[in-house]
């Protein structure tokens, strides 16, 4: 359990005196070192998430929550799109529900993921995947989403490509999927990481391997069948749909990272 | 003729790993925050080695998220209601390496304590003229500044007569997945603070850490008052320095 285990030991205030200590701030020279997290809370639907932030691949409305703007206010502007095309890659659905200790779906919480390129390349990073890796003008690779009031959630993204365990060399990762999730009783981040359960080389995966082997399964995203989900007639959906829930506390609790 | 002593005075950092949270990060289970209870993880947190994954991030802000929002109190129509105020300072690593261009976003709720969403329906008034969210890009030395109206306090249900200090929230991304942080930048002097239970699940020692200064070389006559609050984020675990004769 989390129970906050420092490794660093307190800083000295400048007096013993708690009056002295409290007027002490953020330049008092003592107290220097790493800004505290605090929770992202309930309220952050107006500033975080930007219309169209959980859609990786081309313009859309996905990710935000405007049902909980008051009548005459709005979600801080997204960016100006203009995106010339689709990003490379295979397109992804994924899909899920973000759990309570009691099992109940999570309104509130805010999901964000990072990932490479199909080629195995993450933007702006000087790290480059296996060989052919190159940088997808139309690929950022990050994304928000906001849970829907049914604790539901939603990224339309694409497989990410392998990437070297260590900058240049080494073994290769599975395609994963970073995430991190936020949220009101949250003190802070939550981080963990999506991988395909139909991915053969899962095997292999560095990290995966260090998870135990009987909580492996909350990493994956099972793959469901897309016709299932279809409407009638011809469907010009032709992504992959996958199923990742989240669940933060409890049976099937999902492995969260320390790094 | 003395020996020349050639030392590699570059301290290569690219692929460091950034060094673990220090003691100042709060706990994710903190019972006095009553909703901590049902979604803190009960499983120890799975130790891992940072990989390109963690170690990357993306850097382009404003084609991402959106052009920047620096100015709170005028974007609608008329001025905001409130003490305008104007924050500023730096975002830094544990070692005091400015990092420039970086993105902080933020946001608060009004000076009445009321925040513009439909889950806030205290009974305080909206403002017309505030909607409280904003973002801003560090420059090359790390430096940001931005301006808006101090928020209220609110009532919360966390306890009986529970109140939120006065607090501005503000998101960084840093350098990498792994430098994110989240966290409120408190008000000198609010006695709100010390008995607030999201403060409190940080250390008394580094608590303060997230209380802004008033600084009236800040300060703007006859405009607004200023305060500096400078953020730090994760510093890198430094490789050893290269010494060659």
């Amino acid at each position: 359990m989390d129970t906050g285990q420092h490794s660093a030991p307190a800083p000295e205030p400048r007096s013993d005196s708690a009056a002295v200590a409290a007027r002490a701030d953020n330049q008092t020279p003592g107290l220097f070192g790493q800004t505290p997290w605090q929770t992202v809370g309930p309220f952050f639907h107006f500033g975080l998430p930007w219309d169209g932030c959980a859609d990786l691949t081309g313009p859309s409305q996905t990710g935000g929550r405007p049902d909980l703007m008051p009548t005459g206010y709005a979600a801080l502007r997204g960016p100006e799109r203009s995106r010339a095309a689709p990003p490379m890659g295979e397109r992804l659905q994924l899909t899920g529900y973000v759990f309570d200790a009691q099992g109940r779906p999570v309104p509130d919480v805010l999901l964000e993921i990072w990932q490479a390129n199909a080629s195995g390349y993450y933007r702006g990073s000087g790290f480059v995947g296996r060989g052919s890796a190159s940088i997808d003008e139309d690929f950022f690779g990050f994304g928000r989403a906001a849970t829907a009031e049914d604790g539901s959630f939603c990224f339309r993204t694409i497989r990410p490509g392998r990437v070297h365990f260590k900058a240049a060399a080494g073994a290769l990762q599975s395609p994963h999927i970073a995430l991190g999730v936020l949220g009101r009783g949250l003190l802070k981040r939550l981080t963990t990481r999506i991988y395909f359960n139909d991915e053969p080389s899962n095997a292999e995966d560095p990290i995966l391997g260090l998870v135990p082997a009987h909580r492996r399964a909350t990493l994956m995203a099972q793959r469901i069948d897309a016709t299932a989900t279809g409407a009638a007639g011809p469907s010009t959906d032709t992504r992959a749909h996958y199923r990742f829930d989240v669940r933060l506390q409890g049976e099937r609790e999902t492995v969260f990272f320390d790094y | 003729m003395g020996t020349i002593c050639v030392v590699n005075a570059q301290l290569s950092n690219a692929g460091a790993d950034f060094r673990r949270e220090d003691g100042a990060q709060p706990p994710s289970l903190f019972p006095p925050y009553a909703s901590t209870v049902e979604r803190s993880p009960r499983e120890p947190l799975l130790r891992i080695p940072q990989t390109p994954t963690e170690q990357s991030g993306p850097g382009e802000w404003e084609a991402l998220f959106g052009a920047q929002v620096t100015d709170l109190t005028c974007t609608r129509g008329a001025p905001a209601l409130g003490q305008r105020i104007i924050v500023c300072g730096q975002v830094l690593d544990e070692d005091r390496r400015p990092v420039a261009r970086t993105l902080i976003e933020m946001w608060q709720a009004n000076a009445a304590g009321r925040y513009a969403h439909e889950r806030d329906q205290w009974d305080a008034p909206l403002d017309p003229n505030f909607s409280g969210a904003g973002r801003v890009v560090t420059d090359e030395q790390g430096r940001y500044r931005y301006t808006t109206v101090r928020p209220g306090a609110y009532p919360w249900g966390n306890h009986y007569n529970a109140w939120r200090p006065a607090h501005i929230h503000l998101s960084l991304m840093g350098p990498a997945f792994a430098t994110r942080l989240v966290t409120q930048m408190y008000f000198p002097d609010d006695p709100l603070i010390e008995i607030d239970p999201i403060a409190n699940a940080v250390p008394r020692a580094y608590r303060q850490r997230m209380v802004a200064h008033f600084d009236i070389n800040i300060t703007q006559p006859s405009y607004a008052l200023g305060y500096r609050f400078d953020i730090v984020l994760r510093g890198r675990a430094a490789t050893p320095l290269r010494a060659g004769i």
